[in-house]
């Protein structure tokens, strides 16, 4: 602390954290995508596949997702207010609950203490913990935004104070139930309304996770890394503004054909197409921030992962509205289809821009050069290569199922049963864990680097 | 800007923004009509069925099987009639998944007989070699737990006296360990020795297999 007035050991602790889950969540991704085809894998009750599923998606989401958000927060929120963190102690109190969180959810979770509702599985006192972490976390981020030495909040800020408000609003409506015991609650609301509660929520969870917090990273570290000003500071105000808004009308596209009521669904596509505009916002202002210097996509490491990140979110977020639409819906809902969408947010936007996001602030806060950039390099390519590959092979994968599905011969009947929709794609699911495979050697080396560079020794 | 240097005001405005979309597609659903339909042809699962689907819910059979049918003609052809509101009025959390690695399932009740679902469960690859369903003859092996079975009914408000729960729950292991029981060979297959005389989870899930869609199976047959 003598050193430099900033709280930058809560930034480091956070960012080990991510890669410690972001590992644990591959593994058990990995496993999952083996048992996808060879079911034998499924050795015991807790090693089975709808129990993993869960560890995996939260693993990574709440796990490794978090833990980055919570140091890029702690990072940009001391840098961009001119202020340290106001109580360190709390931060300090908020990393430990948080792994403490975690690693009682991945147990739960394994031993089978679920609620079945998406990116919301874990059992209510475990909802509780979360909910007083998530206030420890307010605190400091908006007692330090008072104390502030900058004027002006940059748009990072809003966009850290918004996912702040939302999560909050979101989690807790989300999980009222009413508990049995310490172990298992029933839900609050029933049928129809259960499932348009939960979607909302699980849109927005991916939203206000996946999406804002992250163009909160891309907004800071993009400027810093190559010292350009963001293009457009009206840009990025409306897109801010009409993405928060728009965002939470949508949940029921996850609904469609369903029986939730219709004209839900139907305001549903109209915000979900409406939010093309925002987001492609982002994306432009990131591309024209490049205007005129776009020589730093070779010699900048980071831009790469910056523009490609960015990229895959406009894609994205193209795709989700166009798979919303009621007609592709019924064709894609319920294939592989999905799984290829959600992957290339996931491993393609938010880890790249998470993986800069660490390659910019560890070298800065540990006072020493990043310990390789030919193996950042090599981590870009393997992680690009692998989540294409990965998306890609579940794309070609969703459409022969749902074409399947569909096929009727020339007396009306169906050409197929089930199971001949799921055993062909066997061949796409080996595919798929190859590509996982490549993906995770890039992460490795990802979490190598990182922590070779605060090992370094200095000289 | 005056907003952008005021935090708490920007957090106030931001809640106030997210909030629109919430109350208008969430919040005020909720008191409607069309979000909570009952109706006298849905029954509420019976304590045997409820525990059934309290194990569907642990093992999370959600993430592989989808519960609503969608008005869909090649859907209806290969599941059933589509899926009705009211029909999920029990249904807390509703189970309708949302990725078809297996099928759907809300219109399995009375599609198979039990001796089906006992080897199905025990071994989906020795049924259909090519499956990558999870093996789970483990369930077989479990006692059935019902310590909790009277405190989560009364949570759901299914409306049963205790009495009616112990009953109901009499009843099941009865028909299940009858010797004149149609499934019996398959379940003596599957059950252990010492189990055959006792409720196990096996017996619990496929009495909530046998439930779903059950009633609109029926009014459909009386009309």
């Amino acid at each position: 602390m003598a050193e430099h007035p900033y709280d930058y050991r809560i930034v480091r602790g956070f960012v080990f954290s991510a890669l410690f889950w972001l590992i644990i969540g591959l593994v058990v991704g990995l496993w999952i995508a083996f048992e996808m085809f060879y079911p034998a894998l499924n050795l015991t009750p807790w090693l089975s596949f709808g129990r993993l599923r869960v560890v995996h998606t939260n693993g990574l989401g709440l796990g490794f997702g978090l833990a980055g958000i919570f140091a890029a927060t702690y990072y940009i929120l001391q840098k961009l207010t001119r202020t340290p963190l106001v109580f360190p102690g709390l931060a300090r109190l908020h990393l430990h609950l948080f792994n403490i969180i975690i690693a009682l959810a991945a147990l739960s979770l394994f031993a089978g203490m679920n609620t079945t509702r998406e990116y919301a599985e874990l059992e209510w006192p475990l909802d509780i913990a979360v909910v007083a972490m998530w206030v420890i976390f307010a605190v400091n981020v908006f007692a330090t935004l008072v104390k502030r030495q900058e004027k002006q909040m940059y748009v990072s800020l809003w966009y850290i104070i918004a996912m702040t408000v939302t999560i909050a609003v979101l989690y807790i409506v989300n999980n009222l139930e009413v508990p049995v015991n310490l172990f298992k609650s029933y839900s609050l609301y029933a049928g129809i309304n259960d499932a348009n509660v939960q979607w909302w929520y699980g849109h927005n969870i991916v939203g206000f996770i996946f999406t804002v917090p992250i163009l909160a990273m891309f907004y800071y570290f993009l400027p810093v890394s190559t010292g350009l000003p963001l293009y457009s500071h009206r840009l990025s105000i409306v897109s801010f503004w009409s993405l928060i808004f728009a965002y939470l009308w949508t949940g029921a596209h996850h609904l469609m054909l369903t029986p939730v009521p219709e004209w839900i669904q139907t305001v549903a596509i109209a915000f979900s197409i409406f939010l093309i505009a925002p987001s492609w916002g982002s994306v432009v202002n990131g591309y024209y921030t490049l205007q005129g210097n776009w020589e730093q996509m070779r010699s900048n490491f980071l831009v790469k992962f910056f523009i490609l990140g960015i990229t895959f979110y406009g894609l994205q977020t193209i795709q989700g509205p166009v798979q919303g639409l009621r007609t592709l819906n019924a064709f894609f809902h319920y294939t592989d289809w999905v799984i290829g969408h959600v992957h290339m947010g996931t491993m393609g936007w938010v880890t790249m821009t998470i993986s800069a996001s660490f390659y910019y602030m560890i070298p800065r806060i540990s006072g020493r050069p990043l310990h390789s950039v030919r193996i950042a390099n090599v981590h870009f390519w393997l992680i690009l290569v692998g989540q294409l590959l990965w998306t890609v092979t579940m794309w070609i994968g969703g459409i022969q199922q749902g074409a399947m599905w569909k096929a009727t011969d020339a007396d009306g009947s169906l050409t197929y049963n089930f199971l001949d929709s799921i055993s062909s794609l066997y061949p796409y699911y080996r595919i798929r864990f190859a590509a996982g495979a490549v993906y995770f050697v890039g992460i490795l080396l990802f979490a190598w680097n990182i922590v070779m560079t605060i090992k370094k020794k200095d000289t | 800007m005056g907003l952008y240097a005021k935090p708490l005001l920007f957090a106030v405005l931001s809640a106030v923004v997210i909030l629109v979309g919430t109350v208008v597609t969430v919040f005020i659903p909720m008191l409607m009509p069309s979000t909570q339909p009952v109706s006298d042809y849905v029954k509420p699962y019976t304590a045997i069925e409820l525990e059934g689907r309290d194990i569907y819910i642990r093992e999370g059979c959600n993430n592989c099987h989808t519960q609503t049918v969608r008005p869909l003609r090649t859907e209806v052809l290969r599941y059933g009639e589509y899926s009705k509101p009211e029909e999920f009025a029990y249904d807390r959390p509703f189970l309708w998944g949302s990725r078809r690695t297996g099928p759907d399932l809300n219109r399995l009740g009375g599609k198979y007989p039990d001796s089906w679902h006992y080897r199905h469960m025990q071994s989906p690859q020795s049924m259909f070699e090519k499956s990558n369903m999870p093996p789970y003859a483990w369930m077989a092996h479990n006692r059935l737990d019902t310590g909790y079975t009277r405190k989560k009914i009364a949570v759901l408000g299914y409306g049963y006296a205790d009495e009616e729960i112990t009953a109901q729950l009499v009843a099941y292991k009865a028909k299940v360990t009858d010797h004149a029981y149609d499934s019996r060979a398959a379940r003596d297959e599957v059950t252990p020795e010492a189990l055959r005389g006792e409720l196990t989870e096996m017996d619990a899930i496929i009495a909530y297999m046998q439930k779903l869609g059950r009633d609109v199976k029926q009014l459909e047959a009386q009309k």
